[in-house]
């Protein structure tokens, strides 16, 4: 079989694969499972100026494929993932995205600011919780402004809002890559107490269940954005499916849930894409991306 | 295919079922888990991946263990005891020996264990009393002095009562309808036990409401106590952040802790049992 070149090149930011972690779901715990240091790059849970406690629980329910959650963006505060988590990472040296949200631009840029001097970042991802293009493309400008040009910047676009908008939105303002999707906005009902289960009432739906919806909006994207990178998340599982994102036209994936399933998850994932490549004759994971928009020889479709 | 370890914490395994058999109300599920039971310490617990290849089921299910044999005919096995409430509980039950299982563990923290040879109390209720079988074994081992007070709703729903018998110096057994026992709950009956044994440690493991009553008991005693709670599905490595609860730590601060990675085991004093279910407004980040 070919021999497959998975490195990639994420809007500057280089990685060994494609196959990234998505936020909340990659982090210390996993080191005991998988080499943290083979991923493209892992995406820290999500961190905020000041320590959060989260939502009430229950936080994580499961449906048909799928697991519809709210955990309220609980961590330690930016200081304490100063002095814990990121030292971690960094002396380990494990390719390091950091994840950020914050309710103010003020907040937006002191989180960059702080980020900015921090060792061991490599990128900086902005977890956008209004799917509004306007506010978008602010908190991205304050983020891109306040961090030096060697690190990129990733929007990790708001659920439910006009994909292509938002994404436009990010990349006018600075973003070097955008990431698709954080789930789908979701409901569910206790049978016993006939209200909302999750504590936080709303949540976002993941897992194998949103798949296509995930492929459509990077598919979206791509076709009206096709020079901006493009990260593809939902529901991804199996090599195959990190073939059709990036087939798609994503430039990497992140894998969420599946990793709640399968803490080695991230290993197979990687080495099963770079069979599904081979097995096709694609040299590497960059020649797969947006291949599908392609017309094929002959068709007059 | 067994993922690179350390020698403690943690480990991946595909391993399989070896039996599931009926035990009173309960399914006994013995597993092959090379790597699990070497490491196994009472208070851990196991997360499996349910419903075969072609399910889409997400989150894995975790299981106290029970029994883990790290040598035998069949290489390591591990124990755990269940009751069918799902769909998942269900496939387990009904799975074939010989059906594989992904495996993980052992997860979470173990029972403290005294230094000293102390008395101690194990309370169970129902099925969630099967951890505090090896614990009891590792408490004699030390020379420590093991009662064990074991309740569930009927006879028919308690478990593990006769082993009990072999495995400790005294037994006491409640039920909610007096079928067998003392007619109450377990909680009911321990205040009297710890005053007649005069116990330096209250073990403990089951609802919230038992665990909470179970801390009460003990302190007022002047007693330690360590409580398991159960950990909801999820991930049981510690990343989703699903089964968090309030505890208060050594510096007097609460947080919202998770279950599966800052326990199982928790001493049974800085758990907030009364805010289980909410994030208080004085825990660390509650706005």
């Amino acid at each position: 079989m070919t021999e497959v070149d998975l490195a990639t090149d994420l809007g500057g930011l280089a990685m060994a694969s494609p196959v990234m972690t998505a936020a909340g779901c990659g982090g210390r715990e996993l080191a005991a499972y998988t080499d943290l240091t083979a991923l493209g790059a892992l995406v820290t849970r999500t961190v905020t100026l000041d320590a959060r406690a989260g939502s009430p629980p229950p936080r994580v329910v499961e449906t048909p494929g799928g697991v519809v959650s709210a955990v309220g963006l609980q961590n330690p505060g930016l200081q304490g993932f100063l002095s814990t988590d990121l030292p971690w990472l960094a002396q380990r040296r494990v390719r390091t995205v950091v994840s950020i949200s914050a309710g103010s631009l003020a907040e937006y840029g002191e989180l960059a600011r702080r980020l900015a001097t921090a060792p061991g970042v490599d990128a900086v991802e902005v977890h956008l919780e209004v799917s509004d293009a306007h506010q978008t493309g602010k908190a991205v400008h304050v983020v891109r402004r306040d961090l030096p040009h060697g690190v990129p910047v990733l929007a990790k676009l708001g659920a439910g809002g006009d994909v292509v908008g938002l994404a436009r939105a990010a990349v006018d303002n600075g973003a070097d890559a955008v990431v698709v999707t954080q789930g789908f906005p979701a409901l569910v009902i206790d049978p016993r107490t006939l209200r909302p289960t999750l504590g936080a009432g709303r949540g976002l739906l993941t897992g194998p269940a949103v798949l296509p919806l995930a492929l459509r909006c990077v598919w979206d994207v791509h076709e009206a954005l096709p020079e901006v990178p493009v990260v593809g998340a939902g529901g991804v599982r199996t090599g195959f499916d990190a073939l059709a994102m990036l087939l798609a036209g994503a430039t990497a994936v992140q894998l969420g849930s599946v990793l709640l399933h399968d803490p080695a998850a991230a290993g197979r994932v990687t080495r099963e894409l770079a069979d599904e490549l081979a097995r096709r004759d694609l040299k590497s994971a960059a020649d797969a991306t947006g291949l599908a928009h392609q017309q094929p020889e002959g068709s007059s479709r | 295919m067994s993922t690179a370890a350390p020698e403690t914490g943690p480990v991946q395994v595909t391993g399989e079922v070896l039996s599931v058999k009926k035990a009173g109300a309960y399914q006994h599920l013995t597993m092959v888990a090379p790597g699990v039971a070497e490491r196994f310490r009472p208070g851990t617990f196991v997360t499996l991946a349910v419903g075969g290849p072609l399910s889409a089921t997400t989150l894995r299910r975790s299981l106290p263990v029970h029994r883990a044999r790290p040598t035998g005919a069949y290489g390591g096995t591990v124990e755990c005891v269940f009751a069918v409430e799902d769909a998942a509980t269900s496939w387990l039950a009904g799975a074939p020996a010989g059906t594989p299982l992904d495996v993980v563990g052992p997860l979470g923290r173990p029972y403290a264990l005294p230094k000293e040879p102390v008395t101690c109390v194990l309370v169970g209720d129902g099925c969630a009393s099967a951890p505090l079988f090896p614990l009891a074994e590792r408490l004699r081992e030390r020379s420590c002095v093991v009662h064990m007070l074991l309740g569930a709703a009927t006879e028919s729903a308690l478990f593990g009562a006769l082993e009990a018998r072999r495995a400790t110096r005294g037994v006491v057994v409640t039920t909610g309808d007096g079928s067998v026992g003392l007619r109450g709950g377990v909680v009911d009956a321990l205040s009297d036990l710890l005053t007649r044994v005069q116990a330096d440690v209250v073990y403990a493991a089951g609802p919230p409401d038992v665990l909470h009553g179970v801390a009460r008991a003990a302190e007022a005693h002047g007693a330690w106590s360590q409580t398991a709670v159960d950990v909801p599905d999820g991930c049981g490595t510690g990343l989703c952040l699903g089964c968090v609860l309030p505890v208060v730590g050594e510096d007097g601060v609460t947080r919202m802790v998770r279950a599966c990675a800052e326990g199982p085991v928790f001493r049974g004093d800085r758990v907030r049992w009364r805010d289980l279910g909410t994030v208080p407004a004085d825990a660390r980040g509650a706005s």
